[in-house]
């Protein structure tokens, strides 16, 4: 049935007031909204994970002859049991937008100029083959998402490792999920949470670390907000270093300077030995103590290498190395009070209360990332709070698939979909499983993600095919990287849904078909994979980046590879793929199953999913006869790190007083390449702004709305103020949201990252403001 | 051709009267909440006199406290 004007303007009148509903009143859901459907007009309802962040809402769009008219949250599906964000509610409204690239475009004379697809591919395959063998295969490289679907990620995988030979493959998950892989690894020797999202439902308290959960996982945070108002005696403590709408909400906001995470995180471990809160059964059963270097550096300069060495050290090393950890002694660091730190502990040290810890960004984007995802985990390890219903460390995701296919697919430089690639038993599994000669595969990583830009400057990279994501938007210290992109002989691939600062680079832009006009795999951050069918057509020319690649590596000769066909390459891709992890620590669901569900949790055993690993209560991979069994480490013990405080890449001075601190809002994701084509959430925030502490604003005559230019070592930009808005940093801190890219506040962040997970802190660099 | 969409609050347990009273009245349509205490109302009116109209009924309802606009369209 056809769809009339009217009828679409009712829905969406009843869209408008559902999203309402759902901010007002968290878990409210309408049993009839199904028949006022009917009389809007009519449409079937299909489901689908949501295209933004990394929460996994299942929701149910409505579709009307072919087009996606309407959007409400699943209730079959666990994540958000119904409940949408703002976003979600009108994210079919970014298939629409009317500058939507729907054919391919070749840059002709300095223009890029629509050309037939097949001329495209044709071009993007030559001109991969001419680089690699004018400068050899390390010289071509391929840039991917946490926004890619898995099977996209997979086909690339398979065909710059397995088939090209080379390790030039990332994906932008690096600059947000790096350090939370490298802080599972090194504690528990397998990457991803041991939790689920059920914690909600069971926790006492919430401790969220860094992470403004209101506005970047609205939908968790408002089940919080139901489980603390049905039961009363829940807490939200949030512990930040800019005041937000998470803190607002929170019984308690806890500032700390920026960095100074890792020394109050250290003293609550104090605190917990001080008052003898330690689970000895646990510890002396299930823990082991390591110590790795320090003073490991930022990685600001090219070529800058870094490899931990970890050395077992016993309890009592641990306790000395606490020592330096006071609450007094990290109060004069931190600016947290002795008091709020020894409330913290007593949160994590009280036997009768159940703890979940959350972050995201701020824990990740942090030049000492790996180290303090390693020190919230022993805050939890200590007390034994980790792998039960409401106990747990709990590292959320930002993007809809970046555990999906950068992390389990292992779209990174150094990993293979199962194992990485300096490992033999790895390599020749790929190889298997791909069909290709095991020398094919590189048994030495190239370039992480800052490397890899790096290296596109300098020459070494001439051939970048980037699809999924902006990186002209968000690189740090983007002036160099953009430069580097636009040099003369480089020659760059953009797959892309609408033009962007990317695109403007892009000597080829290939049409991708987005979301729901394309069947494909995501996997959220609680290790749930989703599947979304085809529900609408692709326009004009678009295609999926799957077989863009596929038709791609066609031409390149790889047909043996990559022999698929058209009707059911996805559903073949996936029963390949799996097999690379046919083991009941990682299994995953078969692809029927997926089909049929609104998502299931990996590892998926004998039909059955996984929602609390390493207990042998709910997972089926620990052994039985224990309570834990931490098997992802050779000792079969989850490690406690001691990592020291680090002060930060760089700090305010003199010349640049202010720290810089950057992030995302609720309305836009990421880049708002999508978010600012929809109106509602173009209207809602239609421009980038500045946010400063009002003594700070006052102290500089800067009123709200004012234009103000922020200034570090390596660019500006020229902003309104926004002074006691919905976040409010602390004197001598300013906040940018990166989602508009006519303020491109990238141009003046840092490239330094955690040494160990390569990922950029985005969160801290020195700035100055100016009146303009 | 007006289309408005509120958050229709009742009187303190006249919930399924507004259901009923809603239900009585031209160019609307309601969806209760099924858990809070709270409906939504998309209205439909064919020119602004019959919208005018249906606003002078709805503040007439014995069983609505409140109504929260989040959405409008005017045909212009």
């Amino acid at each position: 049935m056809s769809i009339t004007r009217r009828s679409f303007i009712k829905t969406m009148a009843l869209n408008s007031a559902a999203a309402a509903a759902a901010t007002l009143f968290p878990g409210i859901s309408f049993g009839a909204w199904k028949s006022l459907d009917q009389a809007s007009g009519g449409m079937q309802w299909k489901k689908t994970p949501c295209r933004f962040c990394g929460t996994g809402c299942g929701l149910l769009v409505g579709v009307s002859g072919e087009r996606a008219v309407a959007v409400k949250g699943d209730p079959n599906c666990t994540v958000n049991k119904g409940l949408c964000c703002v976003k979600g509610y009108h994210s079919v409204q970014i298939l629409y937008g009317e500058d939507r690239i729907t054919k391919a475009l070749v840059r002709k004379n300095g223009q890029l100029v629509e050309t037939p697809l097949k001329e495209a591919l044709d071009l993007v395959a030559t001109k991969m083959q001419e680089t690699i063998k004018s400068h050899g295969k390390d010289s071509v490289a391929m840039y991917g998402s946490g926004q890619w679907s898995i099977t996209d990620g997979y086909v690339s995988s398979k065909l710059f490792k397995g088939c090209i030979g080379t390790n030039n493959l990332e994906a932008n998950a690096r600059l947000c999920m790096a350090s939370a892989v490298t802080g599972f690894l090194t504690s528990f020797g397998l990457d991803e949470p041991m939790g689920c999202y059920d914690d909600i439902d069971h926790a006492d308290v919430f401790i969220t670390w860094g992470n403004n959960m209101a506005e970047m996982h609205p939908v968790l945070f408002s089940r919080m907000l139901a489980n603390r108002k049905t039961k009363g005696h829940v807490k939200i403590i949030d512990f930040a270093t800019r005041t937000t709408r998470t803190s607002q909400a929170a019984d308690k906001s806890i500032l700390f300077r920026p960095q100074t995470d890792l020394a109050v995180a250290n003293a609550i471990c104090y605190e917990l030995f001080r008052n003898e809160w330690i689970n000895w059964d646990f510890v002396n059963k299930h823990v082991s103590f390591h110590k790795g270097k320090t003073n490991i550096g930022y990685g600001t300069e090219d070529h800058f290498k870094f490899a931990d060495k970890a050395e077992t050290v016993d309890l009592e090393a641990y306790k000395a190395f606490l020592e330096d950890y006071t609450p007094e002694k990290v109060e004069k660091v931190s600016g947290v009070s002795a008091e709020d730190i020894r409330y913290l502990a007593s949160l994590y040290g009280d036997p009768d209360k159940k703890v979940t810890s959350y972050w995201c960004m701020g824990m990740n984007q942090h030049t000492r990332g790996t180290w303090i995802n390693n020190l919230v985990y022993n805050c939890h390890l200590l007390v034994g709070k980790i792998s039960q219903p409401g106990n747990g460390p709990f590292s959320l995701t930002g993007q809809p698939s970046a555990c999906g296919t950068v992390r389990e697919v292992g779209t990174l430089t150094h990993k293979l979909p199962h194992g990485v690639v300096m490992n033999e038993e790895a390599r020749k599994m790929a190889a298997e499983i791909w069909d290709v000669p095991v020398e094919n595969i590189d048994p030495k990583p190239t370039y992480h993600t800052v490397e890899m830009f790096r290296a596109l400057d300098r020459g070494d990279i001439r051939f970048m095919w980037i699809q999924v994501t902006n990186p002209m938007v968000t690189m740090p210290n983007l002036n160099r990287y953009r430069n580097g992109a636009e040099k003369e002989g480089r020659f760059v691939v953009v797959s892309e849904i609408y033009p962007t600062p990317t695109y403007d680079v892009a000597d080829v832009v290939l049409p991708s078909a987005l979301w729901i006009e394309r069947e494909g795999f995501f996997g959220n951050s609680e290790r749930r994979t989703q599947h979304n069918e085809q529900i609408v057509p692709m326009p004009g020319d678009c295609m999926s980046n799957t077989w863009q690649i596929i038709e791609v590596a066609r031409r390149m000769g790889y047909e043996k590879q990559f022999s698929w066909s058209e009707d059911t390459y996805i559903e073949d891709i996936w029963n390949e793929y799996i097999r690379f992890h046919d083991s009941p620590k990682h299994r995953m669901a078969p692809y029927n199953d997926l089909k049929a569900q609104s998502g299931l949790q990996w590892p998926y055993v004998d039909g059955m999913e996984t929602k609390w690993r390493y207990n042998p209560k709910y997972d089926p991979a620990a052994a039985s006869g224990d309570d834990f069994d931490f098997y992802g480490k050779p000792d079969k013990r989850a490690w406690i790190w001691l990592r020291p405080y680090e002060p930060a890449a760089e700090s305010p001075d003199s010349e640049y007083p202010f720290w810089l601190n950057t992030g995302r809002i609720l309305e836009h994701w990421h880049t708002g390449s999508m978010t600012r084509r929809v109106p509602i959430l173009h209207r809602a925030v239609p421009e980038s702004y500045v946010e400063i502490n009002p003594d700070d604003a006052a102290r500089m005559g800067i009123t709200n709305g004012m234009k103000v230019k922020v200034s570090s070592r390596r660019g500006s930009v020229m902003m309104k103020a926004s002074i006691n808005g919905r976040g409010k940093p602390p004197v001598g801190m300013v906040f940018v949201p990166f989602f508009d890219e006519s303020y491109l506040i990238n141009e003046v962040t840092l490239d330094a990252f955690c040494p160990i997970s390569k990922q950029p802190d985005y969160k801290k660099c020195a700035v100055k403001l100016e009146r303009v | 051709m007006p289309v408005f969409s509120y958050l229709a609050y009742p009187k303190r347990g006249a919930k399924e009267q507004l259901l009923k009273d809603l239900a009585s009245l031209d160019y609307c349509e309601a969806t209760p909440a099924d858990n809070e205490e709270i409906l939504i109302l998309v209205t439909d009116t064919p020119d602004e006199d019959q919208e005018k109209a249906l606003q002078k009924k709805l503040k007439e309802l014995n069983s609505l406290e409140s109504l929260g606009m989040t959405f409008g369209h005017v045909d212009q």
